[in-house]
């Protein structure tokens, strides 16, 4: 048997906005994955450290604030520092499709929009993340 | 119920027993099961003077004044703040001289936590939620050439609320207007802040010691303002049902009045100024109800619960705003239809003053073009519909009265359970309202990926391959840098030592007992930024973090 996979969801940054943090953390648990949730008003570095300490398959970011094109550089960036840059980042929230773009040629993965089901979600981490075969 | 209606109701029970019906669940957008049908039988209990009165006498449920919107219509009040002081400025002016009759301001995320612009943790973050306010400097700026003795001015700031509220009024001063004039609201509501909004400075304790200095403040030397806005829109923004956010809200109310009293305060010297914000949801009555029950509940505590004797202290007067979480970035100009009937909703349930969100808000924040829009629905809905002649014209209806009841039930019994957990604050701390919330919001996201629950655009009638095609507003990154150069200029021009004086009297304040807000009014006078004033709470009080837990 497969070993769970470990999925970190982080909120960096001031944004409060926690409601799809919350839902997608949830929806990640039942679907059957290890999730760490890292609560609000988290640094790039701490989120990367609890990535480093909990050893985790795949990093989620949700951003509402608009602060995305600083947060998730930064945190990617970090990861690579850091020796974690084969793990999975991925995120949501209010981002307008030109810095989704951007995002993704940077080697970001995924980033879910508004109206986005957790079923894609599921779907989409646990099709990608490299899980056991790291 | 007479034998006629009896019968009839039976003969119909019989025939509508035979028909067929969609296989979808029919109860509103909470989850509240809805009848098919009502009828004389759901009101028997009515008692007309005691559950409804008339308008503007008690308990309030048919509104707050005698004439309501043929005296005087709601207050179109638009939310907005973006980029810096001065691009937001222009956007006040424009929407002035479009009709608008009151302001609004949205604070970015620095400025909610009580950090200046250039603090490590706002990078990234500067002017894009809101308009970034670092100091009294800012804020003069924020209000150049509009006159703060004709405007009422809403601020959406809370745990630093007591230092905006600061440089407002010192920016007032500068203009000549003293603050016994001033109109206006700070949202200053730190108990939700803790349940669904998240932006606070220092712990629950301190942070209602420093509200009650904000009221007592007020109420002797700034009459008009309205010195909380006890806010339920975050609480239904972050997933509550409608009962909830009815609950919660007012149990936050009832927490404040209690803190007042036990502050030694008399409740009608501070009661009067306390006014509530609710959000607009999309199921059209169940709002309406909700509004109608927290008028009558609100009255008929502070009158029978908390003793207040001044009428103008069971007076429930709200702000409302649509609910930004029903909008969708599918299609988004279905956006402008739900948020005509959101507001249409508010309206009729007696709103004094109204924001109505933009199309695009899912997106961005909102464009000249789409905040125009919004405007505009609410002049529409003035203007046009015919519905502010008759005041309150769902009374009476059997399914909207037997619908406020069933909200007022469910609102008790919350009560009761935040009651046994030892009131408020004690509930927030063991994340009581925090999880219901968190459980109500994952139960409507299965819904509506179970399709038990249609929204337009997103599960149903989807257009694929759909690219929106409405232009988005974009902050320009300039706006950061510039803002922490002038920072850097202030901090070097300013008199420093006259500014630690202020500081050290601001501490010694918050260690003591007297009023914070006199301290803090004099730091504002000496351009102590936002982030030092703030930083002064922190280190008396220490800061805030929440138990990251999801559930």
């Amino acid at each position: 048997m497969s070993k769970k996979l470990r999925i970190l969801i982080a909120k960096p940054g001031l944004d409060g906005h926690d409601r799809g943090a919350k839902v997608v953390a949830r929806a990640l648990r039942d679907a059957g994955m290890e999730v760490i949730y890292t609560g609000l008003h988290q640094t790039p570095e701490m989120v990367v450290e609890a990535a480093l300490q909990e050893d985790v398959d795949g990093v989620g970011l949700s951003i509402l604030s608009g602060a995305h094109m600083t947060l998730f550089p930064k945190v990617w960036d970090l990861m690579k520092e850091e020796g974690i840059g084969d793990r999975l980042l991925f995120g949501g929230g209010i981002i307008p499709r030109e810095d989704v773009e951007t995002l993704n040629k940077m080697g970001v993965g995924k980033i879910f929009g508004p109206g986005t089901t957790t079923h894609e979600i599921v779907d989409y981490v646990q099709s990608t993340v490299p899980g056991d075969d790291r | 119920m007479s034998d006629k209606i009896k019968s009839g109701k039976k003969q119909w029970q019989e025939r509508v027993a035979r028909c067929k019906m969609r296989d979808i669940p029919f109860e509103t957008v909470s989850g509240e099961p809805v009848k098919m049908l009502h009828t004389p039988d759901d009101i028997r209990d009515m008692d007309y003077m005691d559950d409804l009165g008339f308008p503007g006498q008690y308990p309030f449920t048919r509104g707050v004044y005698d004439n309501m919107y043929r005296g005087r219509l709601w207050t179109m009040r638009m939310f907005s703040g973006f980029g810096s002081a001065d691009d937001t400025n222009k956007r006040y002016k424009y929407l002035l001289e479009h009709g608008q009759t009151g302001l609004s301001v949205a604070f970015d995320f620095p400025t909610l936590y009580g950090r200046d612009s250039d603090d490590p943790m706002s990078c990234g973050e500067v002017g894009k939620c809101g308009v970034a306010i670092s100091s009294l400097a800012d804020m003069e700026r924020l209000f150049d050439g509009i006159p703060l003795d004709k405007v009422s001015t809403s601020m959406t700031i809370n745990g630093p609320a007591a230092i905006l509220w600061a440089f407002y009024i010192v920016t007032a001063e500068k203009q000549g207007v003293t603050s016994d004039v001033l109109r206006g609201t700070i949202q200053n509501d730190i108990l939700k802040e803790y349940i669904a909004q998240k932006s606070w400075l220092v712990p629950p304790e301190p942070s209602m010691r420093i509200t009650v200095d904000t009221i007592a403040f007020g109420s002797e030397n700034v009459p008009k303002w309205n010195t909380i806005s006890i806010s339920g829109y975050h609480i239904r923004e972050a997933g509550s049902t409608a009962a909830q956010e009815l609950a919660f809200t007012l149990a936050d109310g009832f927490g404040y009045v209690e803190a007042g009293i036990k502050a030694g305060l008399d409740v009608d010297q501070f009661a009067p100024r306390l006014s509530y914000f609710f959000n607009s949801h999309i199921d059209f009555f169940e709002e309406i109800a909700k509004y109608r029950a927290a008028r009558r509940i609100w009255a008929r505590q502070m009158k029978t619960k908390y003793h207040a004797k001044d009428p103008r202290s069971w007076l429930l007067r709200f702000h409302t705003q649509t609910a930004g979480c029903t909008l969708t970035a599918q299609q988004p100009e279905n956006n402008i239809v739900r948020v005509a009937w959101q507001a249409l909703a508010a309206v009729l349930g007696g709103t004094q003053s109204l924001h109505t969100n933009s199309m695009d808000e899912t997106l961005a924040l909102p464009s000249e073009k789409a905040c125009l829009i919004a405007l505009r629905t609410q002049q529409l809905i003035a203007h046009e519909s015919g519905v502010t002649n008759p005041i309150d014209p769902f009374a009476g209806s059997y399914f909207l009265e037997s619908l406020t009841n069933q909200l007022e039930e469910k609102a008790y019994a919350y009560f009761d359970k935040i009651e046994k957990l030892g009131g408020i604050t004690k509930a927030i701390e063991v994340g009581y309202p925090q999880k219901e919330i968190a459980e109500a919001a994952y139960r409507y996201q299965k819904s509506v990926e179970e399709k038990k629950r249609i929204i337009v655009g997103v599960n149903e009638y989807v257009m694929e391959g759909e690219k929106p095609e409405i232009p988005l507003l974009k902050i320009d990154p300039q706006v950061e840098k510039d803002q922490c150069v002038r920072l850097d200029e202030l901090r070097k021009k300013r008199d420093n030592q006259k500014v630690q004086r202020t500081l050290d009297d601001l501490r010694d304040a918050c260690k003591g007992t007297d009023n914070v807000m006199f301290p803090i009014l004099e730091a504002t006078r000496a351009y102590a930024t936002l982030g030092e004033i703030a930083g002064v709470f922190k280190e008396v009080f220490g800061e805030y973090r929440e138990p990251p837990i999801y559930w």
